[in-house]
């Protein structure tokens, strides 16, 4: 084995799995303040990616200049699908809850498909093949802003949740319901404050991948399962799980393909999932019911 | 101060609540007494807001808040401390507090109503970056009162603030709940603690299958025959 190579891979993977955290930490925050499965989280990140293209393509805004408009796209995307749709089925058990939000996805997917087609398409930014070299080690320069952002973010959320009273809301809203209503605390818009914070933070991570691979309508449900498997391999609502779990699968995945053809990078996502539900089903930070 | 007029109140199409009526005025303490599934804690979270009468109203200072919503019914002066406590258990102490004040009137003066809640919970200052998660059951319950009185009440429900408690601790809560009603704050209680509570309530109900069947004073109440055969097993 070419050690230069495995060094190669080892830090592709682990500046992906920045991203993959920044997906699932998203996925981890809906789920952790509502318990719900957001099903329909790739497709919203797609959309983020859709609205970025567009701005590139037709005002010439560089991805990274649009990042902040186009999470806010989907953040008002997921603050409308709460208001409207998850706050209604709360209530309901699991097996139903993940109906409305897989059609959700699948309206989403199609609306993409209608609006952009069925085309891959790759914009070429500013800073899409540049690359940067360690040593004996390459390294995309739109991958290494990727990784850089996507941490930054993660820790503005984690600030975000610490000390404004927002993020205490919401936090106090994930602890106990009851308890946050009673002090008085409208549950429902924070509800829906957290859910679009969930799309918003997909939506920012999915503008990072932009310069790194083709944008097509269906890449959305892919994304769905890997954020849902690094939220199991965190623990279920744990938002450093996510993290961590995030680093762990874009390492175990670019680590993969020097053994496997690139294209059966899922059997090591799904291997690991099984792995983890068979020796630690909680996680591996632990997580909340 | 509080005025509930005849509410009927169901779940589903179970009736929980017949025609109760209450009353609590300004500066009392008001207990309900009645045993498990009397329909206690269902008064007290249709006053809150979280259940709504069917038939019947509510009325706090005049204004009638039958269908208004928990935080406007918070921000108007009304505190609930639930049954179980419901605190938030990854937070800190002094974040559960600071949760306790949710609007411009309680935070403008956040800082000074601490310090008082800190003077008659001293275990909570000490506890106070903490998770309370963490604390004991008593220590909880501290807790739950003290994120009620951050909303600055003019009256505090209490849903059986001593459930599971030691005998000795018990005593301080009962304690504790006369000092927060000598400083102003009108209390109504429910408690199957009938002695302790019948002995500092200046008026008491009692509830039984969802109705309103005795009401007196605290001291009528505990000298009433059924009432001490039924519930003290005297």
């Amino acid at each position: 084995m070419d050690p230069h190579l495995a060094l190669q891979l080892i830090i592709q993977g682990i500046l992906l799995g920045g991203i993959y955290g920044l997906i699932a930490l998203g996925l981890s925050l809906i789920f952790g303040v509502m318990g719900v499965i957001n099903f329909a989280h790739g497709q919203m990140m797609v959309m983020a990616m859709y609205v970025s293209y567009w701005l590139f393509i037709l005002l010439s805004l560089d991805p990274y200049l649009s990042l902040v408009g186009a999470a806010a796209a989907v953040f008002v995307l997921g603050y409308l699908i709460q208001a409207t749709v998850v706050n209604r089925i709360l209530d309901y058990p699991e097996a139903m809850q993940v109906l409305p939000l897989v059609a959700m996805g699948l309206i989403l997917e199609n609306m993409a498909l209608l609006f952009w087609g069925p085309d891959h398409r790759s914009p070429q930014t500013a800073l899409s093949l540049q690359t940067l070299w360690v040593g004996p080690v390459m390294i995309d320069v739109s991958r290494l802003i990727a990784f850089v952002l996507a941490i930054a973010i993660t820790i503005l959320i984690f600030i975000f949740l610490k000390k404004t009273n927002i993020g205490k809301c919401i936090r106090a809203a994930a602890d106990n319901r009851t308890g946050a209503i009673l002090v008085g605390i409208d549950v429902d818009r924070i509800y829906n404050t957290s859910f679009a914070l969930g799309a918003a933070t997909t939506g920012a991570a999915g503008v990072l991948l932009l310069p790194l691979m083709p944008l097509s309508p269906h890449m959305g449900h892919d994304f769905t399962l890997t954020a849902f498997i690094v939220v199991i391999l965190g623990g279920m609502g744990n938002l450093i799980g996510a993290l961590v779990g995030g680093l762990i699968l874009g390492l175990a995945e670019s680590v993969a393909t020097l053994f496997l053809p690139a294209t059966l990078k899922q059997v090591v996502s799904f291997s690991l999932l099984v792995v983890i539900m068979l020796f630690r089903p909680q996680g591996l930070f632990g997580g909340k019911k | 101060m509080l005025r509930v007029e005849g509410i009927d109140v169901y779940y589903g199409d179970l009736q929980a609540l017949r025609e109760v009526s209450l009353e609590v005025n300004r500066g009392e303490v008001v207990a309900v007494i009645g045993s498990n599934g009397a329909g206690k804690s269902t008064l007290l979270r249709t006053v809150s807001g979280i259940l709504r009468p069917r038939r019947g109203q509510i009325m706090f200072n005049a204004a009638n808040i039958s269908q208004a919503r928990t935080s406007r019914i918070v921000e108007q002066g009304i505190s609930h401390v639930p049954e179980g406590r419901q605190i938030f258990p990854t937070m800190t102490v002094l974040e559960n507090l600071e949760m306790g004040a949710q609007f411009p009137r309680t935070q403008k003066v956040q800082q000074e109503t601490l310090a008082q809640v800190y003077a008659i919970f001293p275990r909570l200052k000490e506890r106070r970056s903490q998770k309370a998660g963490t604390l004991s059951g008593g220590e909880q319950q501290m807790l739950a009162m003290g994120r009620g009185l951050m909303a600055r009440p003019a009256l505090m429900m209490l849903d059986e603030p001593s459930l599971g408690l030691a005998p000795l601790l018990v005593s301080k809560i009962f304690e504790i709940i006369q000092h927060i009603h000598r400083q102003g704050t009108a209390i109504l209680l429910i408690e199957q603690n009938v002695f302790h509570s019948l002995k500092i309530a200046d008026r008491g109900y009692v509830l039984e299958n969802g109705q309103i069947v005795l009401s007196g004073s605290g001291r009528q109440l505990l000298e009433n025959p059924h009432i001490r055969k039924t519930y003290l097993g005297l």
